[in-house]
C-alpha cells in the first residue's frame, strides 16, 4: 500500500498540481448553536420554593437521549412566575443561548402545553408579540401531569390563535420539544 | 511554420534543379488503419493536372517530373480525400495513406447531423442537438427523460438527478467531454454540475457495459460530447434565449467556434440562467428560486493522424430550496404531511434565501492524441476538478449566513488508453487510468461535518474488444480491474461511536480521544472486476437482436460508509456505516430494434441482479431535545430489478407522426421479500407531432404523460408520540403519490432572415403542464410538502450563424 500511495504521489507531482491539506489531522468541530440544557424556573408568587425542570442532552443530535429532571412538586393553586434559560454545555464555560433568543425574539416563540395548570406569557418582542422567555404558570388542584415547552423558530405570530399561545397555526420549525412528564402538584 | 518551410523547399528545388525533367514518381496508396493498399484510388497530379488510377497493388506513376514540388490530391470511395504536397528529386517513392473508416472521421469531423453511440451492442440511445436546445433552460436531468427508461429523482424541481432502469446517484456515471464528473454525485439532493448548453449530444448508455468509462456504473453511463470542430476555415455559433413564465425568468446560452483548415481551433461557450419562485398551480413554491452561470473555453489542434485540446469549464449554480421544507423534527414533518398546502407560501420573489445550496465546479481537462499507422490510435488524458459545495440552512445569530455543510471536492485524475483498430473486423481497445481525491470538510461551519476529510486513490485498467464476426454479427466484450483506497479521519460522537458497535470491530482505528469525541482513520481497500459481453445480430435489414451480460462491482461511496449526521432540510438523522462492503450487479439485457417503412421500435429488456445492494430508509426515531428524528440507515440486501422500456415511433402521414415511450420496472429486495424503495412508477409519454417544411418549417406537438401509481413500496411508517396533542399519530412517510396525467405542448418555425448569409432563426413556443395540473411526483423529496410544477408557458428565440 505504501508504495502504492507513493507512486500515487509521485504521479501527481509530475502533474505540478498543487493542492491540499493531506495529512492533516482535521480538527474538531464544536457545534455552536447546538441547545443541549433548558432549564425553566418556577418562581411562587409570594415567595416559596422554587421549582426547576431541566433537560439535558450533552450529545445534541447523538443517540443518546435528553435527560430530564424536575426538582419537587408544585403547590396547588398557585401562580409562578417562570423563566426559561438556554445553554450550549458542550462549549467550556457553556455558551448562554437565551440571550441570541431574546435578541431574535420576534423570530422565535415558546409554546406550552400542560395538564397541570393554565400559561400565559409574560414578555413581549418589539412588535407586541408574545415570546415566552417569561411567563406565569398558575397550577390548577393536586394532581400529576405533564408540561411540554416547544420553541419554534420563525412561526407565524400573527396566525390566527399563536399569540394565544395556540402552536397549531404556527408553521416554522421546531428548536425545542421537550416533555416534562409525572410533575407532581399537591 | 510549416508553409514556411514547404515555401523554402520549393524555392530552392526551383533553384537546384530548374530544368531536370526525367525523374519518375511512384506512389502507393493504402489504407491507414491495416495498412492494405487500396485499389481504384484516383490521384491527380495538381501542377500537371493529370489524372491516375492506382493499380491492384495500390501503385500509381508518373513519368517525367521535373525535380520540384508536386501536389498530389487522392481520392478514394469511402475515404476522405488528401492532399499531398511532395519533393521530386530524381526517382522518388513515396506512400500516402487515405483514411478509410467513415465512422472514424466522425470522431475529427462534423458530419451534418449524424450522430456516432459509443457502443456497439449495449441499450444506448443518443439524445441529439435539437432535443438538446429544447432544455436550454432546463436541467441535464430534465433533458434526459426525453429516452425511454431514464427517470429523475428530485429535491423540488430544480434539483434534479437522472434515475437509469431504477439506479441512481453513484451508480450512474456523467462523463463530460471524455471526464468523469466528480461532484459529490452520491447525495439525492446533489444534481450534476453541467451546463446542458456545453452537450452537442448525449449518450445514454444503460448497464455497466461500457468498461472503457467505468467499472462501477451499475445503473448506466451518461456521455456528454461536446461541440466538435471540423478542419477547415470557418466561424460558426448560437445563440439561444428562453424566458418563461414560471419562475418568471430565463435563460441566454451562446456559443461560438472558430476553426482554421490546419486543423486549429478554439470555442466558447456562456450560460446565465435566473428564475425567481416557481409556482404550483394554486401557489408559489416560495425560495425555490435559481441562478447559474457557466461557461467553458476549448482550444487544440485536430488533425486525422494526431491532435491534442485543452478544455476548461466553470459553473456556479445557486439553488433556493423550498422553505416550506425546511422542518425541525418528526412532528413538524407530521404536520406538512397531513397538510394539504406548504405550510409557508408567500407571494413571488426573485430572492434566494436560506436554506440554499451554493455549488461552483471547475474543470480542467487536456488530452493528446496520435494514430499510428496500420495500428490504431493512442489516447492520453489529464484532468482536475475541483467541487465546492456550500449548504446554508436557516440559522440564528452570528450564524445566520454561514454554510451548515462546505465541502472542497479536489480530483486529479491521468487516463491512458490505446485502440488497435487495423483490423476493423477485430478491434481492441486497452487503458489505464489513476485518480486521486481529496475531500476536505471545512471545521468553520461549526456543525458537525456530514462528510469526512479524506483522501482516495483509485487505479483500473481495462481491455475490450470488438470482432465483427460476420456481416451481420458483431461480438463485443470486456473486462475491467479497478482498485480504490479510501483514507479518512472522521470525528464520531462517542454515544454514537458505542450506538454503532464500532467499539468492539474498529477500536484499532482511534487516532485520538478529545473527550466527547473520537478521531478515528478508517482504511479501506476495494478491489473490483467488472465484465461485459455481448452480441448484435441483424436478422434482416429491418430487424436486429442484440443480448448483453455485464457484472459491475462498485465499492461504497464516503456517504454510504461515513454519513453521520442531522439533514436539516430533509428532518433525518442519516447514518453511514463503516462495515459497508462493496455491491455486485448481474445484468442480462436484450434489445429488439425493428425499421421498416414508416414504423420503427426498439424493445429494450433488461434484468438486473445486485448483491449486497446499498440503500437508505428509515429505521426508527431519535430523541433530541428538538423533539424526535426519524434515523435513515444506510443497509445491504439483496435486489432485483427488471424492467422494460419501448421506443416506437409510426409515421402518420407526410406530416404527421406518432410516437410512444414507455417504461415498467419493477424492483424487489429479495432477502426481506418486499419492494425496493424509490423504484419509478410505469409512465407512458405519448407524442403527436406534426411538421411541415413548407410552412417555414413549422413543427408542432403535443405530448401526453401519464404515470401511474407506484403501488408497490416498502412499508417504513412509523407512529410517533406527539407531545403538543398528546397522541400517537402515524408518520406516513411511504405512500406512494397518486398517477397523473399531463398534456405538454411545442411548436417551433424557423425564419431565414437573410437567405444569402444562411442565419436562420428558430422561433418556439411551448407549454408544459397545459392544463395546469395538480400532482406530485412519487420521486420527489418534496413531495410531502408541496405540489409540482404547474402550468409553464415558455417563448425561445434560436439564432444560428
Amino acid at each position: 500500500m505504501k508504495i502504492l500511495k507513493n507512486l500515487a504521489l509521485g504521479l501527481l507531482f509530475i502533474t505540478l498540481t498543487a493542492c491540499s491539506n493531506d495529512d492533516d489531522t482535521p480538527i474538531p468541530v464544536n457545534e455552536e448553536e447546538v441547545i443541549t440544557t433548558l432549564i425553566a424556573t418556577l418562581s411562587p408568587q409570594g415567595g416559596g420554593t422554587d421549582v426547576t425542570l431541566t433537560t439535558r442532552d450533552l450529545d445534541g443530535d447523538g443517540p443518546d437521549i435528553p435527560q430530564i429532571t424536575i426538582s419537587g412538586p408544585l403547590v396547588a393553586s398557585t401562580t409562578y412566575n417562570g423563566t426559561i434559560t438556554l445553554s450550549n454545555e458542550t462549549e467550556q464555560p457553556a455558551e448562554d443561548i437565551t440571550a441570541e433568543v431574546s435578541e431574535e425574539a420576534d423570530e422565535h416563540q415558546f409554546f406550552f402545553t400542560s395538564s397541570i395548570g393554565s400559561i400565559v406569557y409574560a414578555d413581549t418582542d418589539s412588535n407586541g408579540s408574545p415570546v415566552g422567555l417569561a411567563f406565569t404558570l398558575t397550577t390548577n388542584t393536586a394532581t400529576t401531569g405533564n408540561l411540554t415547552i416547544t420553541l419554534r423558530h420563525e412561526p407565524s405570530k400573527s396566525a390566527s390563535g399563536v399569540s394565544d399561545g395556540d402552536i397549531t397555526n404556527a408553521g416554522g420549525s421546531t428548536d425545542i420539544q421537550i416533555t416534562f412528564s409525572g410533575i407532581i402538584v399537591q | 511554420m510549416k508553409n514556411c518551410i514547404i515555401f523554402l523547399l520549393i524555392i530552392l528545388s526551383q533553384l537546384a534543379n530548374s530544368q531536370n525533367c526525367n525523374s519518375t514518381f511512384l506512389g502507393e496508396v493504402k489504407d491507414f488503419h491495416d495498412g492494405s493498399p487500396l485499389y481504384g484510388a484516383t490521384v491527380h497530379l495538381k501542377e500537371l493536372n493529370k489524372y491516375v488510377s492506382t493499380d491492384i497493388n495500390g501503385k500509381f506513376k508518373f513519368h517525367n517530373l521535373c525535380n520540384r514540388t508536386i501536389t498530389l490530391t487522392v481520392s478514394h470511395i469511402g475515404c476522405e480525400t488528401k492532399e499531398k504536397q511532395i519533393t521530386i528529386n530524381g526517382d522518388t517513392f513515396d506512400t500516402i495513406n487515405l483514411e478509410h473508416h467513415s465512422e472514424e472521421l466522425d470522431e475529427v469531423t462534423i458530419k451534418g447531423k449524424s450522430v456516432t453511440k459509443k457502443t456497439t451492442t449495449a441499450q444506448e440511445t443518443v439524445l441529439k442537438q435539437e432535443i438538446i436546445e429544447t432544455y436550454s433552460g432546463a436541467s441535464l436531468g430534465d433533458a434526459l427523460k426525453e429516452v425511454s427508461g431514464v427517470s429523475s429523482i428530485n429535491t423540488g424541481n430544480t434539483i434534479v438527478k437522472p434515475v437509469i432502469n431504477g439506479l441512481h446517484s453513484s451508480r450512474v456515471v456523467i462523463m463530460t467531454n471524455g471526464v468523469r464528473l466528480q461532484d459529490q454525485e452520491w447525495g439525492i439532493e446533489h444534481a450534476p454540475n453541467i451546463d446542458i448548453n456545453s452537450a452537442e449530444s448525449i449518450s445514454v448508455i444503460k448497464g455497466s457495459g461500457a468498461l472503457a468509462y467505468s467499472g462501477d456504473a451499475i445503473g448506466g453511463v451518461i456521455v456528454l460530447n461536446p461541440i466538435r470542430a471540423i478542419a477547415k476555415d470557418s466561424l460558426f455559433g448560437k445563440t439561444i434565449m428562453s424566458g418563461q413564465t414560471n419562475g418568471r425568468g430565463g435563460s441566454i446560452s451562446t456559443s461560438l467556434t472558430k476553426t482554421y483548415n490546419k486543423g486549429w481551433f478554439v470555442s466558447g461557450q456562456g450560460s446565465y440562467k435566473q428564475f425567481g419562485d416557481f409556482e404550483a398551480p394554486e401557489y408559489y413554491l416560495t425560495n425555490t428560486g435559481l441562478n447559474t452561470k457557466a461557461f467553458s473555453f476549448q482550444g487544440g489542434y485536430k488533425q486525422f493522424e494526431k491532435g491534442f485540446d485543452v478544455f476548461y469549464s466553470y459553473i456556479d449554480n445557486t439553488m433556493g430550496i423550498l422553505s416550506a421544507a425546511h422542518i425541525g423534527n418528526t412532528e413538524d414533518l407530521i404536520n406538512a404531511i397531513n397538510s394539504s398546502t406548504p405550510l409557508i407560501s408567500e407571494g413571488f420573489s426573485y430572492d434566494i434565501n436560506n436554506p440554499k445550496q451554493e455549488v461552483t465546479h471547475h474543470l480542467i481537462k487536456t488530452k493528446f492524441y496520435k494514430r499510428f499507422e496500420s495500428l490504431g490510435k493512442l489516447n492520453l488524458q489529464y484532468d482536475y476538478q475541483n467541487n465546492q459545495r456550500f449548504e446554508f440552512d436557516k440559522r440564528v445569530g452570528d450564524d445566520r449566513n454561514k454554510p451548515a455543510v462546505d465541502l472542497t471536492l479536489q480530483t486529479h485524475s491521468l487516463g491512458a488508453d490505446f485502440k488497435f483498430d487495423a483490423n476493423k473486423e477485430r478491434i481492441f481497445h486497452i487503458g489505464g487510468s489513476f485518480r486521486y481525491q481529496d475531500n476536505f470538510a471545512n471545521p468553520e461551519t461549526g456543525v458537525r461535518r456530514l462528510i469526512p476529510d479524506y483522501q482516495k486513490f483509485d487505479i483500473g485498467a481495462f481491455i475490450t474488444s470488438e470482432w465483427q464476426f460476420n456481416d451481420a454479427t458483431i461480438i463485443d466484450a470486456g473486462i475491467r480491474y479497478d482498485f480504490n483506497h479510501i483514507d479518512a479521519k472522521k470525528f464520531y460522537k462517542e454515544s454514537r461511536w458505542i450506538e454503532r458497535n464500532y467499539d468492539t470491530d474498529f477500536s484499532d482505528i482511534i487516532i485520538e480521544d478529545i473527550g466527547t469525541q473520537l478521531l478515528v482513520n478508517p482504511k479501506f481497500n476495494y478491489h473490483n472486476i467488472s465484465a461485459s459481453a455481448g452480441i448484435k445480430h441483424e436478422l434482416n435489414k429491418i430487424a436486429s437482436l442484440a443480448f448483453g451480460y455485464n457484472l459491475a462491482n462498485r465499492a461504497p461511496n464516503p456517504s454510504e460508509l461515513f454519513s453521520d449526521g442531522l439533514h436539516h432540510s430533509a428532518a433525518r438523522i442519516e447514518l453511514g456505516d463503516l462495515r459497508i462492503k462493496q455491491e455486485q450487479s448481474h445484468r442480462l439485457s436484450g434489445t429488439f430494434t425493428y425499421n421498416k417503412n414508416a414504423f420503427s421500435a426498439i424493445t429494450e429488456v433488461y434484468y438486473n441482479l445486485i448483491n449486497d445492494f446499498v440503500y437508505i430508509e428509515p429505521s426508527g426515531t431519535e430523541q433530541t431535545i428538538r423533539g424526535a428524528f426519524p434515523v435513515w440507515d444506510y443497509k445491504q440486501t439483496d435486489a432485483r430489478l427488471m424492467g422494460l422500456d419501448i421506443t416506437l415511433n409510426y409515421q402518420l402521414h407526410q406530416s404527421w407522426s406518432l410516437s410512444n415511450r414507455s417504461s415498467y420496472i419493477k424492483g424487489d429486495d429479495t432477502k426481506n421479500d418486499r419492494p425496493l424503495i424509490d423504484i419509478p412508477a410505469f409512465k407512458t409519454l405519448t407524442v403527436l407531432a406534426f411538421k411541415k417544411a413548407k410552412w417555414k418549417n413549422l413543427k408542432s406537438s403535443l405530448k401526453s404523460e401519464w404515470v401511474t401509481r407506484q403501488s408497490r413500496y416498502p412499508n417504513n411508517n412509523f407512529v410517533e408520540f406527539i407531545a403538543t396533542t398528546n397522541t400517537n399519530e402515524l408518520v406516513d412517510i411511504s405512500t406512494s403519490t397518486s398517477a397523473y396525467h399531463l398534456l405538454h405542448f411545442t411548436s417551433s418555425i424557423t425564419l431565414n432572415l437573410n437567405t444569402t448569409k444562411k442565419t436562420p432563426i428558430e422561433i418556439g413556443f411551448n407549454v408544459n403542464n397545459l392544463l395546469n395540473t395538480s400532482y406530485r411526483d412519487y420521486l420527489n423529496r418534496f413531495r410531502y410538502f408541496a405540489d409540482d410544477l404547474g402550468r409553464n408557458m415558455m417563448l425561445f428565440i434560436k439564432i444560428n450563424y
